[in-house]
């Protein structure tokens, strides 16, 4: 008789799933996944892959890792990057030389989608972990990446 | 004053000490009121805590923490938002028929609150110990859906409309199954009177009197009571997924309150019955608190409390059924079964096989 057994099967799963949510029921003082989040900000970090903004690292000789090949800038469809750059003579080998003067990024116009830094052949451009994004004036979310001074790494464009 | 004989202590109480104040007959009134606006108060409190309760349970069932903002562990919370919904202005559709329109959440809260006062908290503390005590019971909670249909038709508007049809259907079926599970109870009780019905148990809860029988009465007395609510897993009335807010997506402000708050006196009226027909009401088991007949409140409402938990257990874990198996299942399955184990408890009554201490 389906009838029966089909009734013994219900009462079955249903048991099961009971004991499943019964478990969380009881752990979930030590599971919470909640973030208490304006109490927590000193300790709370972000996942490694968070899309928080898109920075340029630099290392301590105030170097960055893009060759001004404006990808990125044709990746982003929303046109949040623009590239300002400049020919300059090349010490070494005397020749003109493409290299940015720079990098504009419009965090406004930022949908973190991610297209600039899947399209950097440098990994010139990286995903920041920060999320506390929000601003008063809105002139200050347009950045500049590169900072003051810095250069090209060696080596990069080899 | 036939009908106040009927009345227990707790009016009797109260009418002996204004009595003194006054002639009878306006003390007999205002013992009535009185009892009354202690029982809407209590309720009130009560219907507000289950809310939170329920938030609580909901959060932890899926690892959240759950409100603990407004006061101490968020306590103060439900009141907060009670505060806030007095508070709102009352908004309603232009082509609504007002007088059913107003007229519908007071027939619901009514009706849950009605069914509060014939519930024995404990030996002394029973408003209204009416002989036909289930019945009545049964009775009045069928009244709630007249105002869940009016409030759903009158609020001119389709999804209201689909989700009180749907209600009227999923409540008029699983009646049936409440009232033949509490019928199946009453075969051991012999008797409809619920002061009566928690005196048969003091020889043993009649979960444990009828052992099988009473289990699976029990099993279906929950499932249909689930139903009865209109909550998970058989919230079709209130499909949110489907139908917006279901028969009060057109409320707001106190009304909404009232439809809110009365859901919860519901859960608290069935999880209330089931104690006192299947759990022995305010008996302490093994009889360990027979001294301190008080602490028959403390044993009521934990209890109930715990049947309360039990459904929001299968709340936050079952998903909604579809409204053909709705009725598949309280059709073809928990009719069935039910009449069958009337029939078995009648041969258990009969051959005196029940288990007594």
């Amino acid at each position: 008789m389906s009838y029966f057994s089909d009734i013994y099967k219900g009462i079955k799963t249903l048991l099961t799933g009971m004991s499943v949510t019964g478990k969380y029921f009881l752990t979930s003082r030590k599971g919470a996944i909640t973030q208490e989040y304006p109490d927590n900000r000193d300790t709370l970090k972000m996942f490694e892959r968070f899309r928080g903004e898109v920075v340029m690292p630099h290392d301590e000789n105030n170097e960055h890792h893009c060759t001004g090949c404006q990808k990125c800038e044709i990746a982003c469809p929303n046109g949040s990057i623009e590239i300002i750059w400049d020919r300059g003579i090349d010490e070494e080998t005397g020749k003109k030389k493409k290299k940015i003067d720079k990098h504009v990024y419009h965090l406004g116009l930022c949908t973190m989608c991610g297209l600039c830094i899947e399209a950097c052949p440098t990994d010139a451009i990286v995903w920041a972990q920060n999320y506390e994004n929000s601003t008063y004036d809105r002139t200050q979310l347009t950045k500049v990446l590169n900072r003051p001074g810095s250069k090209l790494k060696a080596g990069v464009e080899d | 004053m036939s009908t106040m004989n009927i009345a227990l202590s707790i009016t009797k109480t109260i009418q002996d000490w204004l009595i003194g104040m006054m002639p009878e007959g306006v003390a007999s009134i205002s013992a009535m009121v009185i009892v009354a606006l202690i029982y809407l108060a209590i309720f009130a409190v009560a219907g507000l805590y289950l809310v939170l309760l329920e938030r609580k349970v909901a959060a932890w069932f899926q690892l959240r923490i759950g409100p603990n903002r407004v006061g101490y562990w968020g306590l103060l919370q439900t009141m907060a938002d009670a505060l806030k919904l007095v508070s709102k202005e009352l908004t309603g559709t232009i082509k609504a028929d007002k007088f059913l329109y107003n007229l519908a959440p007071y027939f619901v809260i009514v009706s849950s609150l009605m069914a509060l006062a014939v519930f024995p908290f404990t030996k002394e503390f029973q408003a209204f110990d009416i002989n036909i005590g289930i019945f009545f019971l049964i009775a009045i909670s069928s009244i709630g859906v007249i105002g869940i249909l009016l409030g759903g038709w009158s609020s001119n508007n389709k999804f209201a409309l689909i989700g009180a049809m749907r209600s009227g259907v999923q409540t008029i079926s699983y009646e049936l199954s409440v009232g033949l599970s509490l019928l199946t109870m009453v075969l051991l009780t012999g008797s409809l009177q619920l002061s009566e019905i928690v005196e048969t148990q003091k020889d043993g809860w009649l979960i444990l009197q009828g052992h099988v029988p009473a289990i699976i009465a029990f099993m279906i007395y929950m499932i249909a009571g689930t139903a009865e609510t209109n909550r998970a897993p058989f919230d079709m009335v209130e499909a949110e997924s489907e139908l917006g807010a279901g028969f009060h997506t057109e409320y707001s402000g106190m009304k909404f309150a009232y439809f809110f708050l009365a859901e919860f006196i519901n859960m608290f009226i069935i999880a209330a019955v089931a104690t006192t027909v299947f759990f022995g009401a305010w008996l302490s088991p093994f009889g360990i608190t027979e001294s301190l007949p008080w602490l028959g409140v403390f044993w009521f409402l934990g209890k109930t409390l715990v049947l309360v938990f039990l459904m929001m257990w299968f709340r936050w874990t079952f998903p909604r059924l579809r409204i053909d198996q709705l009725l598949t299942l309280e059709w073809k399955y928990l009719l069935p079964i039910n009449l069958a184990n009337i029939v078995i408890m009648a041969i258990i009554v009969w051959l005196n096989l029940t288990i007594k201490f």
